[in-house]
């Protein structure tokens, strides 16, 4: 025992938790789940759901694990008959107006109603022969739904508002059985982090407009990512629907984005369902692009780097990742090269009650990996400096119609795509890529944390990454040299990431080079 | 002829002494009464003398749970440099309760010098009364008193040129049983929902404004200027029974009595004399059945009960109920106990603040089975499932309403079966409630 720590036992486990931990976390760190629906690690505890109420030896009731602080020598009881009648007390409560549509519900399979009643709940109902609750469904604006006969009154919803969100548009109306969730009416719920409260809820009652009746959980794949939106790097969860992305969704990480992600990221999947990809690689030869396989198109590219000796101009799209960026810099490297990545910029939405979260202005995920690795110029001016170059390397950034007239005037380009941008008659090599929701890589964030991606569908056609491309035309250059194998080896053979590998950096990433936040133009 | 009551000669008028005095309301009146006396008593002694006195006294809060005033005022921190609270809760609104009622209409002064004295008790400087909204007529004796004291120099920033400031606000309900609770009547005034708060945090370290608290019902704050003024001893000395129990109290006794009304007693008269003595008895030719004792939230007390019982906080007790707010029900024989039960529960299932499910689904569906019932629709299982409801209910939330609607639930099938079984077996005709 020290200061810092208490010492416990819950259901038979000892654990020793910081002093200050509630009982519902200590029980966690003792592998025990204490069942709860308002509880939520990143809002304020209101204690009303009163699922979470566990035995403590000497208590004289039992008390909520959610704002029970660990003592010191306590013996907790979270399975003992007396919680567990307790607990099947409040889901029959719970239940009595729920309107059990688990079959139509979004919610179906992720639904903590659901997973707690199959454990702990009674087979059968004592409430039969009264009519449930009933309200309208509610559009709360956005694209959230309130549909209140499936509510139960957790308030996680208003307490995100309250606390996290900091615009207090909704509340508990009414009391007793009749209560409801309700908007100002004055107001709708268009905080541009409002998209929360459809997570957060632990039911069907708040759901998405956009992901309303798409898939059905257990058909959904989830792939771990991070959110390419902006320098942020939020944590999420991009689920699959046979190959198709329906739906992204926070992923928990206390270090960059705690348990949300705003609602621009949560909306930005469409572009990854794109039918237009790029699908079959191609080099100029006399009839014009060519299609062809990738041994001549690796070919044509060392070829084209080998050739010359001027200036090079790489042209990065925002969400290119740390490997790729790294590999096409040492494909080039001899050359006299400028390298930039594309940001657009918007406005900086902070999530008020959460330090240093915000979807941030620059709308680029991998701004401070493009930096670090030395790929730091200016956008404008390495656009305006294609014309005097030899070779443009153009990786997925899409330019408009005056850049397009500028980049046309280069030497060579070598388009590493994963859809072709068809104005540029100067282009030598058509190469498809993966997008980052087809491969595997790692974002640096606006703090210098490196966080991993991972693939989510499979590429379309011959697709491949573009450190793929750009270190097997590499290695054709010299007989000793050798490409890596897969993303991890790439990232590790970067001199800037010093043997980093994928393995190290885990599911919540790893600060690596504390970068100056900061706005970059 | 007096205060709708003429004084029973074993009733021990202190608070009561002049209700029905309509001179009694208003400043000069209440000082030719001797009032403010105690307060600028108080205003000269030290805060511990004035907690030691009240201490010594036994007083304990009469708003429902009996904590010892003394004590609670105690638990306020020293030389915290934070400003401190009182709270004074004039929500009555516990169904059989109205002798806050009385004391604020008759002597508004009363009760405002009892709040002076209070905040010097605890350190404060700025007492709130937390008025119940349908009580309008007693708020505007209450306010214009407090006008009268402002102006008076009685309260204000320098209180009887103490040099002490005590300010003194009325704040009226909206209409909501819950804001009773002494948390949720705190969030009240801070312009919040009604929602009682999760303790710990206590009052006394986190209350008003995430202040130091402290919150005390009328009546309490009412005997505390003449406990100042003729001692602890005194005041210890007013009981009948239990030693634990001192001073009087205000009961208000409503029901199938002679003459209802507010009395005012010595803890301890037995149960008996106030019903049938002070109150007259039954109505002709009735027979007691049950007793509310202390506001609808306790369990209801048989005849047998009553019979023995001393009425103050130790002796209901034992007796089976609690003493709680004092609001006395009192039903002969002519009263359908099942009915009666489903009108509280019925309470308690809209004043709910929705907060805790037990409490918030849990009261409606009570609700819902004893109006089954009275149509005559009950189910033979329906009284174990009210006992189990009531048991889910029972310790499992963040206040007591939930238990406050379980127990004349638990008491009246225990104690009233018959009644249950006449509707169970239809042997009594159905009652047409509307679900």
């Amino acid at each position: 025992m020290s200061d810092a720590t208490v010492s416990l036992s819950i259901d038979g486990m000892d654990v020793t938790v910081p002093k200050g931990t509630m009982l519902i976390e200590a029980a966690k760190q003792a592998g025990v789940v204490v069942p709860h629906y308002c509880y939520h690690p990143s809002l304020p505890s209101p204690a009303v759901c009163r699922m979470c109420l566990v035995e403590v030896e000497k208590l004289p009731k039992m008390v909520p694990a959610c704002v029970t602080t660990a003592g010191e020598g306590q013996v907790v009881h979270v399975h003992s008959p007396a919680a567990k009648k307790a607990r099947e007390g409040v889901l029959e409560f719970l239940l009595i107006n729920h309107p059990l549509d688990c079959p139509i519900c979004d919610q179906a399979g992720e639904c903590e109603l659901q997973d707690f009643v199959f454990q702990e709940g009674q087979a059968g109902t004592r409430y039969a022969d009264y009519p449930k609750r009933f309200n309208p469904v509610e559009d709360f604006g956005h694209d959230v739904l309130y549909i209140p006969n499936r509510c139960i009154l957790c308030t996680r919803c208003v307490r995100f508002m309250d606390h996290v969100a900091e615009e207090s548009v909704l509340t508990v109306s009414e009391r007793g059985d009749r209560a409801t969730i309700s908007i100002d009416p004055a107001h709708r719920l268009d905080h541009q982090w409002a998209g929360n409260v459809v997570d957060l809820c632990p039911v069907g009652s708040l759901v998405s407009k956009d992901f309303l009746h798409k898939a059905r959980a257990w058909d959904l794949d989830k792939t771990a990512s991070v959110c390419p939106g902006c320098t942020q790097g939020c944590n999420i969860m991009v689920d699959t629907r046979d190959e198709v992305v329906v739906r992204l969704r926070p992923r928990p990480n206390l270090e960059v984005n705690r348990h949300f992600i705003c609602d621009t990221g949560r909306a930005d999947y469409r572009w990854m369902n794109r039918g237009d990809r790029l699908e079959e690689a191609a080099v100029r030869g006399e009839q014009g692009l060519e299609g062809t396989a990738w041994e001549s198109t690796l070919e044509r590219v060392a070829a084209l780097v080998a050739e010359g000796e001027g200036a090079v101009t790489v042209l990065l799209g925002g969400r290119v990742s740390t490997e790729s960026i790294g590999w096409i810099l040492r494909l080039l490297s001899g050359r006299r090269v400028t390298a930039a990545m594309r940001v657009p910029l918007g406005d900086e939405v902070p999530l008020a009650g959460m330090a240093n979260l915000a979807l941030r202005a620059e709308r680029a995920a991998n701004l401070h990996g493009a930096q670090l690795l030395g790929a730091g110029a200016d956008w404008h001016a390495a656009v305006a400096s294609a014309p005097d170059t030899d070779l443009v390397i153009l990786v997925d950034a899409p330019l408009s119609d005056t850049e397009l007239a500028v980049v046309a005037r280069a030497g060579a380009v070598v388009q590493l795509s994963t859809v072709a941008e068809p104005g540029l008659e100067n282009t030598a090599v058509l190469a498809p890529i993966t997008s980052m929701v087809e491969e595997q890589g790692v974002f640096i964030n606006r703090d210098g944390r490196a966080q991993r991606f991972l693939p989510a569908r499979t590429p379309p056609g011959m697709a491949r990454p573009a450190w793929w491309v750009a270190a097997n035309a590499w290695a054709l250059a010299d007989e000793a040299r050798t490409a890596p194998a897969t993303a991890s080896e790439a990232l590790a053979a970067l001199p800037a990431l010093d043997g980093l590998t994928h393995a190290q950096l885990g599911f919540t990433g790893r600060v690596i080079a504390p970068v100056a936040a900061g706005g970059v133009r | 002829m007096g205060y709708p009551h003429p004084i029973h000669p074993k009733e021990t008028p202190v608070l009561s002494t002049h209700f029905g005095e309509m001179e009694a309301r208003s400043l000069e009146g209440w000082v030719a009464r001797g009032g403010y006396v105690a307060l600028r008593q108080a205003l000269e002694m030290t805060t511990e003398a004035i907690v030691d006195e009240v201490k010594a006294s036994g007083l304990r809060g009469r708003g429902g749970a009996g904590f010892p005033c003394g004590m609670k005022w105690g638990f306020m921190p020293k030389d915290d440099g934070r400003p401190h609270y009182l709270c004074c809760n004039a929500d009555e609104s516990e169904p059989g309760t109205f002798k806050d009622r009385e004391i604020i209409r008759w002597t508004p002064h009363a009760l405002i010098e009892g709040c002076a004295i209070g905040c010097l008790g605890i350190r404060a400087e700025t007492c709130f009364i937390f008025i119940r909204g349908e009580y309008t007529e007693p708020a505007e004796i209450l306010e214009r008193a407090v006008a009268e004291a402002y102006a008076a120099g009685v309260i204000g920033p320098d209180a009887c040129g103490s040099g002490k400031r005590i300010d003194i606000f009325v704040h009226r309900g909206a209409g909501a049983y819950i804001c009773g609770e002494e948390t949720a009547l705190m969030n009240a005034i801070e312009g919040k929902r009604g929602n009682p708060r999760i303790k710990p945090p206590f009052p006394a370290v986190s209350g008003l404004f995430g202040m130091p608290t402290t919150i005390n019902n009328v009546e309490t704050l009412a005997a505390v200027p003449h406990i100042i003024t003729r001692g602890a001893a005194w005041y210890a000395g007013l009981s009948l029974s239990s030693p634990k129990s001192t001073g009087t109290k205000l009961i208000s006794v409503c029901g199938h009595v002679q003459r209802p009304g507010t009395y005012e007693i010595t803890m301890g008269l037995p149960m008996q004399e106030l019903i049938f003595d002070l109150c007259g008895g039954m109505r002709e030719g009735r027979t007691l059945k049950a007793v509310i004792p202390g506001g609808s939230s306790v369990p209801i007390m048989t005849p047998e009960e009553v019979a023995g019982c001393a009425t103050d906080y130790e002796g209901i007790a034992a007796s089976g109920s609690l003493l709680g707010s004092g609001g006395m029900i009192v039903m002969d024989d002519s009263t359908d106990l099942v009915y009666q039960i489903m009108r509280l529960a019925r309470f308690y299932a809209h004043e709910s603040c929705a907060q805790c499910t037990n409490c918030r689904e849990g009261t409606a569906w009570t609700t819902r089975i004893l109006e089954r019932i009275l149509r005559g629709e009950g189910k033979s299982a329906d009284l174990d499932l009210l006992l189990d409801l009531a048991d889910n209910m029972t310790g499992r939330t963040i206040c007591v309403l939930a238990d406050s609607c379980a127990a004349p639930v638990i008491s009246g099938i225990q104690k009233f079966r018959p009644d249950f079984d006449a509707y169970l077996t239809g042997a009594r005709a159905p009652v047409m409630v509307e679900a």
